[in-house]
Parts: C-alpha cells; sequence; structure tokens
C-alpha cells in the first residue's frame, strides 16, 4: 500500500526533527510569565515560560507532553518568538492560525519559518488544536506578562477546553 | 480457546423467542466441543454503516469499546416504534399508549432474561453505565455511607465508576480504596482479602471488563470475598456485557451496570440491575414524574419498584432498540462473540508481537481478554498512530481512554487501542498490521 500523499505532507522530516529534538525545551528559572495549558480531550500539554524585558521576548523555555504535532509546533513557536518583540509574536500567532484555518497565503509566508512544514495540517481538521497549544500559551502568557489586549480573535480553542493551571 | 469461567458466570442465558423481527439463525459449530464460530460475513450484511470507504479505503471498525455499530434489526424496530406506536408511557389510556407501553414494559422483560433476574421490576432505566453507578453512588451511597467507610475500587476504573464515588466519598467523609494493577494488567485477589481484613469496606464497585486493556476480572472470586466481609459488589458491566452473557447471579453481583450502545444498541439507554430489598431500601434519585405516587405540597410518596428511580418521560424508543439488541445477539450466541473476539485478539497479538518497536499492554494471554488490544509503536504519539491509521480507513480510538490512574500507573499519557466485536474478521486485523508499518515508516 503506498503511503497518503497527504500523509507524508504532515509528518515531514522537519516536524520529526522539532518532535525528537525540541528546541527551547526546560525551564527558566526566571519568568515573566508561566503558564500551564492542557487539552483534556486528548491531554496534549505544555508549560511555556517567557521571559519579557522592555516589550521583546528575550527568552522562551516549554515543557510538554503530545503527539509529535503539537510538541513540535511548540517547539517551532519558541524558535520563531524568541527575541522577538511582543506584538511581533501575536502577529504570527494571528497568521499561524490563520494557515491552520487553510488560508493558502499564511502557508506561503516566509516570515513563519519552520511552522510552514505544518501547512498540511490544516487537512486533518481533528489535530488542528494540536497544532495550536503552544501559541494559546504564548496568548496566555504574554497577558500573564501584562503584555495588553490580544488583537483580534483567539488563537485558537477556547477558555472551555484548556484548563489554565499558572 | 478461551476461558470464559474467568468471567465468573458464562452460563447460557434462558432461551428465548425473540420478540419480533428476524435475527441470524444457529450459528455454525466447528466441533463437538469447541465454541461455535461465527458466520461474520453474513453479519456483516446487517450492518450498514460497515459498508463504507474512509478516506478512500473500506472502512475496518475497531473502536467498538467507545461504541459498536447497530444491525438493520435494531434500525428497524426504533423506526418501526415511532412510525406505528409512538406515545407516552403509562397513564395512556388511549390505544398507542398502550402498544407503546407494552412494548417499554416488554423491553423491561427482555432485560431481566438477559441479566438472568426473575424480577423485571429490579431493571431500572437509565441513559447508561454512568448513570446507573451515578444512582447508586448517590442513592445508596449517600444513605449508607459515612465517616470510617471504605469503598473498594480498581486502579483500572473507567472514570464514569471512579468520579461518581469520589463525590459521594466527599459528600459523606467515607474513604476510597484502590486495587493495584499489575504488570499484567490483572487484579490480585490477596489484595482483596487485604483490604477487606480491615473491617470498613462497604461497597465494592469493580469493571467486569477493562476498556482500555481487555482484562477479564474475576469477578465472581471477587463477590465471594466481598460478601463474606459483609459488603455488596456492584459490576460495572458496561464492557462485559457486550462480549459474553451474562447472570447477575451466579456473577454475584448486587448491582450490576450497563449500556445499549456498546452491543449493538442505540446510545442514551442503559441499565442499572439491583436486588429488591437494596433498592427498596433506596430513596429516590431524582424527582418528577413517572416516579411519584401521591403529591401533596410539602411531600410525596414514590411509586413502587422499578419507577422510583425513573423520573421523567423515559427513552421509550431506546429501550425498544435495546431490547431488539439483545435478541440480535441471543440469535448471534453470546458465547461465541467472546471465542470469536479472542481469537482476533491472538491473531492481533501474534502479528504485534513480531513488530520491532512495540509495547503491549495487558494480560499476555488472549484466553484472559475481551477484544481489546492496547499498545504504543516507537516514539509515534497514540495520536499520531491514530491519524495515521485513518488515513487508511482504519478506526481506533488514541488516549487515556478515560482511565487515567491505569495510564499513570503504566507511566503513559496515552496508549493506541484496537478493539473488536463480532463483525470484525482476521482480513481486518491483518489491514490494522499493514498500517502500522505505515506508521513505522512515516516515524523511521
Amino acid at each position: 500500500m503506498t503511503t497518503d500523499v497527504q500523509l507524508t505532507s504532515l509528518y515531514q522530516h522537519l516536524l520529526l526533527d522539532h518532535y525528537r529534538k525540541p528546541r527551547n525545551k526546560g525551564e527558566l528559572r526566571e519568568a515573566t510569565a508561566d503558564v500551564h495549558l492542557r487539552n483534556p480531550t486528548c491531554g496534549d500539554e505544555i508549560r511555556l515560560q517567557l521571559q519579557v524585558e522592555d516589550g521583546v521576548i528575550s527568552d522562551i523555555r516549554f515543557q510538554g507532553e503530545g503527539c509529535s504535532i503539537s510538541q513540535a509546533a511548540a517547539s517551532m513557536m519558541t524558535a520563531l518568538v524568541k527575541g522577538a518583540p511582543v506584538a511581533d509574536a501575536l502577529a504570527m500567532a494571528s497568521r499561524f492560525t490563520s494557515m491552520m484555518h487553510g488560508d493558502p497565503e499564511a502557508s506561503r509566508d516566509k516570515d513563519l519559518k519552520d511552522l510552514r512544514a505544518l501547512a498540511g495540517v490544516a487537512r486533518f481538521p481533528v489535530r488542528v488544536k494540536c497544532a495550536l497549544l503552544g501559541f494559546d500559551a504564548l496568548q496566555e502568557a504574554v497577558k500573564q506578562a501584562g503584555g495588553g489586549e490580544v488583537a483580534g480573535e483567539g488563537v485558537g480553542g477556547t477558555a472551555a477546553d484548556t484548563d489554565l493551571r499558572t | 480457546m478461551g476461558n470464559p469461567d474467568r468471567m465468573g458466570a458464562l452460563a447460557p442465558t434462558a432461551t428465548t423467542v425473540p420478540a419480533s423481527g428476524p435475527v441470524p439463525g444457529p450459528v455454525a459449530h466447528s466441533g463437538p466441543d469447541s465454541p461455535p464460530s461465527l458466520d461474520v460475513e453474513r453479519l456483516r450484511k446487517d450492518f450498514p454503516a460497515l459498508h463504507q470507504e474512509v478516506n478512500g479505503h473500506p472502512l475496518v471498525y475497531l473502536d467498538n469499546a467507545a461504541t459498536s455499530q447497530k444491525p438493520v434489526q435494531v434500525l428497524d424496530a426504533i423506526r418501526g416504534y415511532y412510525e406505528a406506536d409512538n406515545a407516552n408511557v403509562h397513564r395512556g389510556i388511549h390505544e398507542l399508549s398502550r402498544r407503546a407501553t407494552e412494548a417499554y414494559e416488554g423491553a423491561r422483560q427482555r432485560v431481566a432474561r438477559f441479566l438472568g433476574v426473575g424480577d423485571p421490576a429490579e431493571v431500572i432505566w437509565t441513559r447508561g453505565t454512568t448513570e446507573g453507578i451515578n444512582l447508586v453512588a448517590a442513592s445508596w451511597g449517600g444513605a449508607n455511607l459515612g465517616p470510617g467507610d471504605e469503598i473498594l475500587l480498581s486502579e483500572m476504573e473507567h472514570h464514569s465508576n471512579l468520579v461518581p464515588w469520589q463525590l459521594i466519598a466527599r459528600r459523606t467523609g467515607a474513604a476510597l480504596r484502590f486495587l493495584d494493577v499489575t504488570d499484567q494488567g490483572t487484579l490480585r485477589l490477596e489484595q482483596v482479602d487485604e483490604i477487606l481484613a480491615g473491617g470498613r469496606v462497604r461497597l465494592a464497585a469493580l469493571t467486569q471488563v477493562s476498556n482500555a486493556l481487555g482484562t477479564l476480572n474475576p469477578i465472581r472470586e471477587i463477590a465471594d470475598r466481598v460478601h463474606a466481609a459483609g459488603a455488596l459488589l456492584l459490576v460495572d458491566g458496561a464492557q462485559g456485557a457486550a462480549h459474553a452473557p451474562v447472570d447477575v447471579h451466579a456473577l454475584g453481583a448486587d448491582f450490576y451496570a450497563f449500556s445499549g450502545h456498546k452491543l449493538c444498541g442505540p446510545t442514551g439507554i442503559g441499565v442499572l440491575w439491583g436486588r429488591r430489598e437494596l433498592l427498596e431500601a433506596m430513596p429516590p434519585y431524582m424527582g418528577g414524574g413517572e416516579m411519584i405516587s401521591l403529591v401533596e405540597r410539602d411531600m410525596s410518596t414514590w411509586a413502587p419498584l422499578p419507577h422510583t428511580f425513573e423520573a421523567g418521560t423515559p427513552n421509550i424508543a431506546g429501550a425498544i432498540g435495546m431490547a431488539a439488541a439483545l435478541d440480535y445477539l441471543e440469535g448471534v450466541g453470546p458465547a461465541a462473540i467472546l471465542a470469536h473476539e479472542q481469537s482476533l485478539v491472538a491473531h492481533a497479538l501474534a502479528q504485534l508481537r513480531e513488530l520491532p518497536g512495540i509495547r503491549l499492554f495487558g494480560p499476555e494471554d488472549a484466553s484472559d481478554r475481551a477484544g481489546v488490544v492496547s499498545f504504543l509503536l516507537g516514539d509515534a504519539h497514540p495520536h499520531d498512530i491514530s491519524t495515521i491509521l485513518d488515513a487508511e480507513g482504519v478506526a481506533i480510538r488514541a488516549g487515556h481512554h478515560c482511565t487515567q490512574l491505569l495510564m499513570r500507573r503504566y507511566g503513559v499519557a496515552a496508549t493506541a487501542r484496537a478493539s473488536f466485536y463480532l463483525y470484525n474478521t482476521r482480513e481486518e486485523v491483518d489491514r490494522l498490521v499493514r498500517s502500522l508499518e505505515t506508521v513505522r515508516t512515516l516515524f523511521a
């Protein structure tokens, strides 16, 4: 049986690389924000810590447990927003959400870097929430860090299906 | 093949005449001493949902421990009720109400026969296993538990046989005790003895079959110990009733809760059976119509069993559909269903053990399980496994299976679970294994 094209585009080398060798995984000794999100329906979990200085995410770490998509997406997200102004990080969140909802233009946005490897997730609707878990945590962390109101719609999920344990 | 005695009470059920509609004829016998085998190809024709393509592949439905597919005999019974007899039950004087009541109470008698029970008033309709357990926990537990009392559970309980007891324990001051699960996915009778020796256990609530591992628990042996200690036994039959005949007295149960949808019936209907003297001493669980006798401003009196516990207009069509499902299973031969599942489990385990990176959960011997195989494969997360299998038309479940205590005991967050039923084939098991090769390729 030949392997489905959509499957091979989903489980790319880059995704498995982030899953097996996650970037910025670990714990910050001092953090401006420290959030713990879990998706009770599938058990994916993430703890995300931010260090914010002068409106810039100067450091970021995550710990987590879950499927390759949730953990790779979190790893890619941290690599993307580390060193970025908070406002830019939130813009990336919005861009990535558009991509997850099938926006072809967003999937061509080079600024999303490794996260573009996740464009195939849009064709697996039940897995989109896995990919959004990292950015959900980022949004919560920015709020906790006093990063102001998050512009636009939520990145994904709702308060009802995530369990905030800070 | 198979050791049905592990279920505690697999005596053949009383023979009955199906209420209505065609049911499968006698099954083929493969030999004088071997259990009857199923004519699976013929049975499959009864299940419309099995005959479809998913993602370009013929569907392989291996999520039966979550819910079963429904045969046309059940669908016809539900449709026939709504088309010809639909009316509210009891109290009505008109013809349709009489017919609806007759079918609804006939369904109760059908369940009583399935359970080997002489008194249909001991059969309480519920929305499912979860409601049945909540009913006992709230009503019996609220009236009988207090500080110092203990409820005995196990680490393999589904959350629906755990959380209701947590709620009543908090309300009454009772404590929860837990039986450990061995590496093999079994319970230890010695530990049952140890905990009962403390003299504080008032009720044990245990599953007949583990939904996550497939383990067939030695319910009869546990029942004898629990009763010798002066305590009661509630059996969670959500998985058990689907795979084998049930005789609640032979099983040694004081309460038995199960669902229609796991055994070819509709969702939203289930049964709590309890011994009459226990049910009669219990306060109502919900108030409303159907469950009263006389109503005054400040107080009411209750209708007799079973209506004491059946407030509100019941799921009439669900009850009728569940009875049709029991007729269907009886026509198939419940003992043959378990044997068939165990042969599929043996076929699956033999191939899965050859897959590099496989980790299998539950008893090694297929005869110690119902049709459930839980596993992990390499570093592919169960959700990834399930997505990949789904792309090839194979439906399994991935997650904690509502058994977080069990997952923690094995040090995992989730497993992938394939679960078999009477209509699954060896070829479908082979499709599962082939798709797992795709998982290995993608996660190489």
